[in-house]
Formats: C-alpha cells, structure tokens, sequence
C-alpha cells in the first residue's frame, strides 16, 4: 500500500434502496490507484449492488460516488466516460454470443472507442494471449468451456484499455478444475498494477493478492483490514463467523 | 400355481400394451398415402357438394374462360394477363406497406421499452387505438378522413393504412424479441460504455432477430391477406381485379376460386421459405 497514492475510487454515504428495501446503508470507501481491494460478505449483503454502483449498473440513492474524478450522476455523458476506464467481469460472463470472441473483443474498441478495426483486432489478439486463449478467436462463446469463457470476459474488459477492474464472483459459475485458470490470468492482471475491485469467495485468491479485504453484511461494510489481519484476528464477530463458515470448506 | 402367475403377468402385460393390429392400423393411417388419400377424400366431398349446389342453381361453369386472364396469346407473343398483374400490384403495395409497417413497429417498441414517459405513453395510445379498430374502419378513416386532409390518394392511403395496422402488432413482436435477450446482454454492452443506440444496434436487435423471425414471416402472409380489404376503395390489386372481372362476365364462382388460390399458392410459398430460413438461423448456433 502506498499512502502516497491518489484515490481513483470514492464511495461516500452511499445508500441504495429496492423499493423499501435498504441494500445498501451508508458506504464509505475509498480505493487509491493500483490497490486491490477483495468484498466479502454473505449472501445478500449488497456485494454486487455496491460494486455495480461504481460503473452505475445500479443507480445509488443517496450519498456520492467519484471513479477516476468524475462524479456519478444523471449525465449520461460522465456514466459512460467513467464506463470506458472501468471494466467489468460478471458471475455468468456475459459474452455477445452472436459475435466470435475476436468480435467480443474488437466491438467495444471499435464502436466505443472508434478504433480502426485492425488497430482493434491487433490489441484483441494481444489481450487473448495475455489470458492463453490466442487460438479461440475464430470461435462463439458457445464453443468454448466455462473458464475459457469467463478469460475471454476478462480480456473484453481489458481491451477498453480500462483503470480499474471490477470482478463480481468471477469465479462462481465454473466448474471447480475451471477455477484456477481464471484465478491465474486475476493473479497476473494484479501484478500489472490493475486497480482491482473484486467480489469473490476464493480466499486463497484473496491472500495471494488483496492489498485490503473488506467484509459486508446486511448492506454495510462492517469491517476493513489488510488480509494478514483480517484472516487471523478479525475485529468484528461477524467476520469471524463467516470466516469459520467459509474457511471450514 | 408358477403357471397360473405367468399367465396373470401376460395378462397385465397384454392390458398395458396397446394390441398389434391397433397399432399397425396407426400406422398405416400416419403414413403419407394413407394422408393423401384421406385428404384427396375430403377435397372430394366438399368440391362434390359445391359442385352439386351449383348444378342445383344451375351455375353455367366456364371454366374455359379462365386461362386468358393469366396468359393472352397476341400477335409477336404471350403477355401477362390481369390475374398476374393484380397479383403483381397485391405484391407492391404488401411490400411497401410491410417496409413501413416494420419502421413504424421498431419505432413504437423502442419508444415503448425507453425511459421516456411521453415515449411510452404515446406508444401505449397508438396501441391501443389501432388495436381496437377494425382494419376496414381504419381503412375508410385514412381514405375518407386523412385522405382530404392530409391530400392522400387512395393508393397512399391504403399503404398508410396497412402500415400502421401491422405496424402495431410488428411493434410487439419487436417488444418481445428484444425482451427476450438475457439482461445480461444489456448490462456487458452498457459496462464497456456503449449508448443506448449501440447497445440495440449491435447486441440487442442482431441477437433478438432469432425471436422474432417466425412471426415476422407469418406477418408477412397476413399483410398480402389483409391487402385484400383496399379493394373496397379500388385500388388496383388482386382482389380489386377480381371484382372486376367478375362484373364484366359474372363468372364470380371461377373468378373468387382462382383468386383465392392464387393468394394461398403465394403464402405458401413465403411460410415454405420462411421455415427454410429459420432453419438456416438455428442451424448458426
Ligand atoms: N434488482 C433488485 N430488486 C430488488 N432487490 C434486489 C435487487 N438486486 C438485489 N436486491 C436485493 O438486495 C440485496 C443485496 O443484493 P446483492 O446482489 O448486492 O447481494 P450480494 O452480496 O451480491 O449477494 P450474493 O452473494 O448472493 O451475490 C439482496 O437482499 C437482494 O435480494
Ligand atoms: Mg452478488
């Protein structure tokens, strides 16, 4: 952790509603430039709400969120800004299945960023290596494995050349052998310097890489701590509990 | 007493299992001859029974008549007669009227699914307005209130008509095809910063396509039916010529049964092409 580092990501009193329902309460975090931040928290304890807040999947109530000096709000113009430097990786993955995964990787540069499309396609190749799949790029989504899906994802997101990462259990939906590939390409991404955001329940992952965990419930952050601390001697009961629950697995 | 139970157990069994020759007379009745035959025999009947009731009337058949409307031999050739003519214009002013039929159906699903509260509201009201009207009153309302007012002709008119008519129910395939994409599709093109536009343009619409092909092409045969009705202001289209014909010679049975085959050979040919079609997409992923 460097203390010198500006932040790129600030959540102050940030508060989300579902109808009455208050699924997030009051967040407060800031995440500095080239931090990797690991959420997690049981089921329902607005994980995915908070980090879908930061590129305005969901829009919060109250409160004010700032990513990369831009303030999220009502203009459409500052959301897909703050869209372009934020990638994002989501449980299912999300792939265009329409498109081979070069088009799913090229669409984003070419039509958001107005990239020339051999520009794009060379970068595309460039971030299928990166995640070891150099030789799907002909294929549909539908042809490849769960984690070869979920890698193609990552390398997407890593084409709009983003900021920040953010990775919403990432690996929840692979098959358990599938895990690791995808948790390998994360590890790596980390030590690009990526400012990472990530959800996920893989403590091994969240050890190896996090800089800080931060453990939810109920829609509130309940406890920050660097991982060596959080692991050992949480501060908070709760955090305890869901560790011995987790951990005993 | 072994013996006794084999027998009860064949017994069971037989109940259970449905007899040999109820089954082989299925399948004799599913196979293809015994199909045709059954439906040459239904044809039969009916076009007896028409037949006799025209006898009974004494209906002079002239059937004879008839190929000179399709075909006519002039010096130097054959030339089209007024049959494919009418046929050619039922197909122009389908076309035309189906092009902005599924303009105006992707413009009211668009306004209908956007965050606009007059978009939505004016959709819902054009909905349910041309819902709730019978085609042939919208159709005398464009010709006899538009008309005048706007300077339509009876030609435009009709397109008008037949356009906003379909264009409603085109615009709830649209509405259902583009619903039925995954939610995620929407949340990955909106996360790398695509506009709404793009999302439709290039995630949305290309993958809703799939959904929407099957009654799109039925669409397309009820638009060349409904086509029909603007014979009621004259415009010249199949139907139209038909009444023509027939008030000039009075052949109205000869006359209504080869228009109406006419009509079915086209939408036959269309629903063929459009499940070969589907095929094709399937067959993609
Ligand atoms: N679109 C929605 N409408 C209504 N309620 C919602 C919606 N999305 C989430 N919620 C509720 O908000 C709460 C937080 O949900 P969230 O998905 O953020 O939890 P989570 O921590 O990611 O849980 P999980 O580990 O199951 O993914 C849950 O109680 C959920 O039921
Ligand atoms: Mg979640």
């Amino acid at each position: 952790m460097n203390p010198g580092a500006s932040s790129i990501i600030e959540l102050t009193g940030v508060s989300k509603y579902f109808g009455p329902f208050k699924a997030l309460d009051d967040i407060k975090l800031t995440v500095r430039t080239g931090e990797r931040v690991v959420v997690c928290g049981p089921s329902g304890s607005g994980k995915s709400t908070m980090i879908r807040c930061i590129n305005r999947l969901e829009e919060h109530d109250e409160g004010k969120i700032v990513v990369d000096g831009i303030e999220l709000g009502e203009d459409t113009q500052n959301i897909r800004a703050v869209r372009q430097d934020v990638g994002m990786v989501f449980q299912q993955f999300n792939l265009f299945p329409h498109l081979t995964v070069l088009e799913n990787l090229t669409i984003g540069p070419i039509r958001v960023r107005k990239m020339e499309k051999a520009k794009a396609e060379a970068l595309a190749r460039q971030y299928l290596d990166r995640v070891h799949i150099p030789e799907q790029a002909g294929k549909y989504p539908a042809q490849l494995s769960g984690g070869q899906q979920q890698r193609v994802a990552i390398a997407r997101s890593l084409c709009m050349e983003p900021r920040i990462m953010l990775f919403d259990e990432p690996t929840s939906a692979l098959d358990p052998e599938m895990i690791n590939e995808v948790l390998d390409v994360m590890v790596e991404l980390a030590g690009t310097g990526m400012t990472m955001v990530v959800v996920t329940h893989e403590m091994g992952f969240a050890r190896k890489v996090a800089d800080r965990m931060v453990f939810m419930e109920s829609g509130r952050i309940v406890e920050v701590a660097p991982p060596a601390k959080f692991f050992s001697d949480p501060d908070s009961d709760r955090a305890r509990l869901f560790l011995d629950q987790i951990l005993e697995h | 007493m072994s013996a006794g139970g084999d027998i009860a157990g064949a017994g069971a069994r037989a109940a259970r299992v449905t007899p040999r020759w109820l089954k082989q007379a299925r399948r004799v009745m599913a196979s293809r001859p015994a199909s045709i035959l059954i439906y040459l025999a239904v044809i039969w009947a009916i076009v007896a029974t028409a037949l006799n009731g025209a006898e009974a009337m004494g209906y002079n058949w002239q059937w004879y008549r008839i190929p000179r409307y399709f075909f006519e031999a002039v010096e130097g050739g054959i030339v089209l007669g007024e049959i494919p003519w009418g046929l050619v214009g039922t197909l122009a002013l389908s076309a035309t009227a189906f092009l902005l039929a599924t303009f105006i159906g992707l413009i009211v699903a668009l306004l209908r699914l956007s965050d606009l509260i007059v978009g939505r509201w004016v959709a819902r009201g054009f909905l349910e307005i041309v819902r709730n009207s019978p085609l042939l009153v919208l159709l005398y309302v464009f010709y006899y209130v538009f008309g005048p007012i706007f300077g339509l002709d009876r030609y435009s008119a009709s397109v008008l008509c037949l356009a906003v008519f379909h264009g409603a129910l085109i615009s709830e395939i649209f509405r259902a095809g583009i619903n039925a994409v995954a939610k995620g599709q929407w949340e990955a093109a909106d996360a790398i910063g695509m506009t709404r536009w793009q999302v439709y343009r290039y995630i949305v619409l290309p993958q809703s396509v799939r959904f929407m092909l099957p009654p799109m092409t039925g669409e397309v045969v009820n638009m060349i039916k409904s086509s029909a009705i603007v014979s009621v202001i004259a415009v010249a289209e199949l139907t139209t010529i038909g009444r023509n014909i027939i008030s000039d010679t009075y052949m109205s049975f000869e006359i209504w049964f080869t228009i109406a085959a006419v009509y079915m050979v086209v939408t036959l040919i269309i629903s063929t092409g459009a499940t070969l079609l589907e095929r094709r997409y399937t067959v993609r992923d």
